[in-house]
């Protein structure tokens, strides 16, 4: 799908040419995936491609989306969260417990558990550790707080978020106004604002960052603290939509994320992050794990394998524009 | 004097002291009753981690990245294979056991195809694999009863003077490790790999063959560990693996093995494995619920990393 495009700009033009359409293929690499997954689903089942049928099939696009961002503020920091599916399990449990019944003290926690975020940015930061077992280990404190709040599935969501979630707006589906909404306004804060670059630094050239004169103490405690935030949203958008909760409810959501901002042109060092990449790898992800899959007619056992290997196929894909680029 | 100051310097050590507090701890909360039958129970079940925390620590040895999260999934399929191939049938051990580590052989082998031919991260690598492996492991063990036989069910449980036989022969093997990783090339390879993949490279060292074997035998620890436990726990189980993926990281990294590579420790990773078990162990004897457990644990294991930690880490 990626190799004519290329073959033609290998022909008649110079290398520096040729270096920026690798470039721009590169970049464009997680919207074509989307693309192709879309027109897949169309062919497949035309009816699919309309208002309701993309309410439909987009609906946990946006828990999803906004867990990929929380996790791509880690990743922009040369760190990795395990814990963020747990914690959009507690944060579920919160929103259908306290929130609705004390909203104060619902927000208080949500807010709490923003600030238990920075707090480890800190700690990963000033004892040196490493985020993967620290994040682990705080999997476990997530999940058992979730089981506390609630021992068994149920509570029920705030009504102004069951309203907010079930809104529909005029010509575009409200799943796809949200992605659009997420992409713009975290791009513009991480990749257009000072401080964004600044961010992104921390993970690109930390050393040069400090002897600048930046506290990286700050950029950690930010960063973690922004990915707490969007894990709050994250969990919040998904009560909203699936009405009661269950403290496994975001289990999944740890790989999802990992995956999503892969997909979407991520990588684990040197800050190179795309909010909107992530945003898109996280609606592909969202569409191909189930939509396309059952149009598809694939036996439920295999859903799982069809992951991984969307996955496999996109990398393999951006690992030969990648050869070409060097 | 000077020797407590040395083994209070080994960074495995303080792994042991977490056991023996924690045991003491349970001892002093049961009275003394049970403290034999608590060491028993904890050397059974550490194996099972053991074994694939070896191999998670060669993995994690080769450097920044390296991780093996195919492990559940692995494991989840290799008891499913050993459990068919046995059929129950004292005659078919030995076979059952070679399947079941030849399938995990060749998931981590599959594993560093994808790491080499799409030079991808090991942790996205090793992810899409055990979705695909996930796969596999429900269509193929779809509704398994099939029981171990009853020999490979005895040996698996087998106690000498309230000794797990397999604790024994664990022990034997990690002594193995640790000779293969500080003694042989094939160790000090994968310990020059983590501290400066380019500097080993130029100094000779066969950089993605070391590589290709020790995702390999990450992958043949986590096949010989899900027929072991398909046999100790009665059965094959899609399951039966999930608990490995977290705890086969953090007995690692818990007994001083650097997450940067280049620096790996055996003996932390038995210290590490008793010290969870007998922590689950403990938490239960107090009877918490679920919740206070899973959160015990997790603060535990913070605790333990933000005091034990502070080297640098790349990652």
């Amino acid at each position: 799908m990626t190799a004519a495009p290329i073959e033609t700009g290998l022909k008649g033009s110079s290398e520096r040419d040729r270096l920026a359409r690798a470039r721009l293929l590169r970049g464009l690499l997680p919207a074509l995936s989307l693309v192709l997954v879309l027109l897949a689903i169309a062919w497949l089942n035309p009816r699919a491609i309309s208002y309701f049928g993309f309410s439909l099939m987009l609906n946990l696009a946006i828990p999803i989306a906004l867990a990929t961002i929380a996790q791509m503020f880690v990743i922009a920091g040369n760190e990795l969260d395990l814990s963020i599916g747990t914690f959009v399990g507690f944060v579920g449990c919160v929103t259908a417990t306290w929130l609705k019944d004390a909203p104060l003290v619902g927000v208080l926690i949500l807010l709490g558990s923003i600030g238990v975020y920075a707090l480890l940015g800190a700690l990963i930061y000033l004892r040196n550790l490493p985020s993967i077992v620290v994040t682990l280990g705080m999997s476990f404190v997530w999940q058992g707080l979730a089981i506390l709040i609630l021992p068994k599935p149920g509570g029920k969501a705030p009504d102004w978020l069951l309203s907010l979630m079930a809104f529909k707006p005029p010509l575009i589906p409200f799943p796809i106004i949200a992605a659009l909404l997420i992409a713009a306004v975290v791009h513009f804060g991480l990749m257009r604002t000072s401080y964004g670059v600044i961010l992104r630094g921390s993970g690109g050239n930390a050393a040069a960052l400090e002897r600048a004169g930046w506290s990286l103490l700050k950029t950690k405690v930010v960063l973690f603290a922004l990915a707490g935030l969007f894990g709050v949203l994250s969990g919040m958008a998904l009560i909203g939509i699936t009405t009661s909760a269950d403290a496994n409810i975001g289990n999944g959501y740890t790989l999802l994320a990992i995956a999503g901002v892969i997909l979407g042109g991520g990588e684990f060092v040197g800050g190179r992050v795309s909010p909107i990449g992530a945003v898109i790898g996280a609606l592909t992800l969202a569409l191909a794990a189930s939509p396309l899959l059952t149009f598809m007619h694939i036996p439920p056992d295999w859903q799982v394998a069809a992951n991984g290997a969307i996955l496999i196929i996109v990398l393999a894909a951006r690992m030969l524009i990648s050869r070409r680029e060097r | 004097m000077a020797s407590l100051r040395l083994l209070l310097a080994k960074p495995w050590i303080w792994s042991f002291i977490g056991v023996l507090l924690v045991w003491l701890a349970t001892i002093a909360f049961t009275g003394g009753y049970g403290g034999g039958g608590m060491i028993t129970a904890a050397l059974s079940l550490a194996v099972f981690t053991v074994i694939v925390g070896v191999g998670q620590m060669f993995v994690i040895t080769l450097g920044p990245g390296n991780v093996d999260l195919s492990l559940p999934a692995n494991i989840g399929l290799a008891s499913a294979v050993a459990m068919k191939v046995m059929d129950g049938n004292d005659a078919m051990i030995a076979v059952g056991l070679l399947a079941a580590v030849a399938c995990g052989m060749a998931i981590g082998a599959a594993n560093y195809l994808l790491i080499w031919a799409l030079r991808i991260p090991p942790i996205i690598a090793t992810l899409s694999a055990s979705f695909i492996i996930q796969s596999i492991d429900i269509s193929y063990g779809r509704g398994l009863q099939i029981k171990p036989p009853p020999g490979f069910a005895n040996f698996t449980n087998w106690q000498i003077l309230g000794i797990p036989v397999l604790a024994i022969l664990t022990v034997l093997f990690t002594i193995g490790a640790a000779i293969a990783l500080q003694r042989m090339i094939y160790g000090r390879s994968v310990l020059a790999i983590g501290q400066n993949i380019r500097a080993a490279w130029l100094a000779g060292v066969n950089v993605g063959r070391v590589r290709f074997l020790t995702y390999t035998l990450s992958g043949a620890l986590g096949g010989l560990d899900g027929a072991l436990l398909a046999g100790y726990f009665r059965g094959a189980n899609v399951d039966i693996g999930n608990e490995y993926l977290l705890a086969s990281i953090a007995v690692v990294v818990i007994g001083g093995t650097s997450v940067a590579g280049g620096k790996a420790n055996v003996p932390g990773v038995w210290g590490a494995a008793l010290f969870l078990v007998l922590l689950l162990t403990m938490l239960n004897t107090f009877g918490v619920s679920a919740g206070v457990r899973l959160l015990l644990t997790g603060l535990i294991i913070v605790g333990v990393i933000t005091a034990a930690g502070g080297q640098k880490a790349l990652r």
